[in-house]
């Protein structure tokens, strides 16, 4: 009794400081993330609750196999969209962080504000704005080509150049995030090391392949986690772009969770293409963990 | 040599910065140009500054409003949870010693990698059972339990001295009073950037309240500015409109606010 009352004075102010957070968390995030592994594995109906599937791997198998395998091409969707949109905002980022790094302070403030204003926007309306400047009768692209005297392209409608087109738009969008953290881990440099490079001469090509590059990398390999994880979540922009998709050629792996747990109502199935997911970034980020890490201390 | 190199850089910049504002641009210049129909073949590249679409869209949308209003209630309940219990937690798990804390902060901050999409069948049949599907609490409730902030404050407070809070509880503070009168006061950029960036993430959501909502009223401004297309599929001066009048409060929040933005996106990098 008295132990009970010495730790209640001792520890219940901590537990009272986490309880809602940790309450909530417990209800919304982690019950849900757990039943969803469980849901995955079951044959669930709305009406009468679940039983475990059999064979137990059904979801999974039917996740593969059901409408002729689409979620083999989400996939492979995905990954195309996430290779070129990281590649490009990584290179983009660091590219334009190193433009500005050189410039007054008040001028890089405002082109690292120029650059993050349409990152606040929802993706959801910088998507819809990107449909119209797609739209192939009165949209901005087809205006430029015919400028040039091409044919309108019809960017959204054709299968075989809408995952493209939508690609594009992302390649296209400035990777704000990326221009200020590689922006701030550039002005964390002590300036020694390039005052140094000085006396031996280097070239500013040299200075940042040599100094610059290397001492960044803890950041290069955040952004480069946190995009990969960003892509491979890509919904928004594809909703809004292509509302019910053209065919096969522009589902990627969260369209499907979408559709065969909202639209189909095959839960189980849908709880199974999440868990795969969850997998694959947790992979994902582990590989790039291992292959970009370094420790670096200056 | 340095004045080619500063023309090229200079070039890069304004090209890039123009690609980068070019589409927020368009969709303001032809929100602001009276379009009833098809917009024309050649482009509206300067607005006619009339207010037509956004008058035709407040009169004819019936929901709307409604939807603005369901997205700032969202937004700013949100926003004022986590600045509340995320200060709270964050401190104690950046100050206090429990048993344990460990476990439990290693389990809230595990869960930042996993994809949201994974929690969603499980919440819709939980806010199912709880008779919440279908309305603004469906929303509200899944917004209590992001995690992100309790880090970032930890992150934060992890920094501060710990003499401060020492003498304020010989001076016979109670403990919330240590809270109250020595970590909110020195704590303030980061629960700006909390505040912030708690209330941008629930403006712009958009897949569980697409899922979790269905009746129109019920909307969150961006489900709603998604339906407009099906709902006005002739009248592209209305689509215009409701695309851009749904950005201009994040546009204003940002401008208001932005070094906070900046700041906040370096305190949360993961270390």
């Amino acid at each position: 009794m008295t132990d009970a009352r010495r730790f209640l004075r001792e520890h219940g102010w901590s537990y009272a400081f986490i309880a809602p957070s940790i309450i909530t968390f417990a209800c919304f995030t982690f019950a849900p993330v757990v039943w969803s592994a469980i849901i995955s594995v079951e044959k669930y109906n709305l009406r009468t609750g679940g039983t475990f599937a059999d064979p137990i791997w059904m979801n999974y198998q039917k996740a593969f196999t059901g409408l002729g395998g689409i979620f083999v091409t989400s996939i492979g969707n995905t990954l195309t969209y996430t290779v070129f949109t990281v590649t490009t905002n990584i290179v983009v980022g660091l590219a334009l962080a190193s433009l500005i790094q050189p410039l007054h302070r008040h001028v890089r403030t405002f082109f690292r504000a120029a650059f993050y204003l349409p990152a606040v926007t929802s993706s959801l309306i910088v998507g819809m704005t990107w449909a119209y400047i797609y739209n192939a009768q009165w949209g901005f692209a087809n205006y430029l080509l015919r400028l040039i005297g091409v044919e309108p392209v019809r960017w959204l409608s054709n299968p075989d150049i809408a995952l493209g087109s939508i690609t594009a738009s992302a390649m296209l969008t400035i990777p704000a995030t990326a221009v200020v953290l590689f922006s701030a881990a550039m002005g964390g440099i002590p300036t020694e090391f390039y005052e140094a490079a000085d006396l031996d001469g280097a070239s500013p090509v040299q200075k940042w392949w040599w100094i610059t590059l290397p001492l960044i990398r803890p950041t290069t390999l955040y952004l480069t986690v946190i995009y990969t994880i960003a892509s491979f979540e890509v919904f928004e922009r594809i909703y809004v772009m292509v509302p019910s998709g053209v065919g096969r050629s522009t589902q990627t792996i969260v369209t499907q969770i979408y559709y065969s747990g909202f639209k189909d109502f095959d839960l189980g199935v849908s709880a199974a293409q999440a868990m795969m997911l969850f997998v694959m970034i947790g992979a994902v980020a582990l590989v790039q963990f291992r292959v970009l890490r370094s420790n670096v201390e200056y | 040599m340095t004045v080619t190199r500063s023309i090229v850089t200079w070039s890069v910049l304004i090209v890039t910065t123009v690609i980068a504002l070019f589409p927020m641009y368009w969709l303001f210049a032809n929100a602001l140009t009276p379009i009833t129909a098809t917009p024309p073949l050649t482009p509206i590249l300067v607005p006619a500054w009339k207010l037509d679409n956004v008058i035709r869209l407040l009169t004819t949308s019936k929901h709307y409003t409604r939807w603005v209003v369901n997205s700032l209630t969202v937004s700013l309940a949100a926003t004022l949870w986590h600045v509340v219990f995320d200060t709270l937690a964050g401190y104690a798990f950046a100050k206090r010693r429990f048993p344990l804390r460990n476990v439990l902060f290693v389990a809230l901050v595990s869960t930042l990698m996993v994809p949201i999409h994974v929690t969603f069948i499980p919440l819709y049949l939980i806010s199912r059972s709880l008779g919440i599907i279908d309305s603004i609490w469906a929303i509200l409730l899944p917004a209590s339990s992001q995690v992100f902030g309790i880090f970032l404050m930890r992150q934060f407070i992890q920094t501060l001295p710990g003499e401060l809070e020492d003498a304020a509880r010989i001076d016979g503070c109670s403990e919330i009073g240590v809270v109250r009168h020595v970590i909110v006061p020195l704590s303030m950029p980061a629960i700006a950037s909390l505040a912030i960036f708690t209330f941008v993430r629930n403006w712009n959501d958009f897949l569980w309240p697409l899922i979790a909502v269905n009746r129109p009223q019920e909307f969150t401004l961006t489900v709603g500015v998604a339906s407009l297309q099906g709902e006005f599929m002739t009248d592209w001066g209305i689509i215009f409109a409701g695309g851009a009048v749904a950005s201009i409060p994040i546009i204003i929040f940002f401008l208001l606010f932005q070094r906070y933005f900046l700041d906040g996106l370096r305190l949360g990098a993961l270390k």
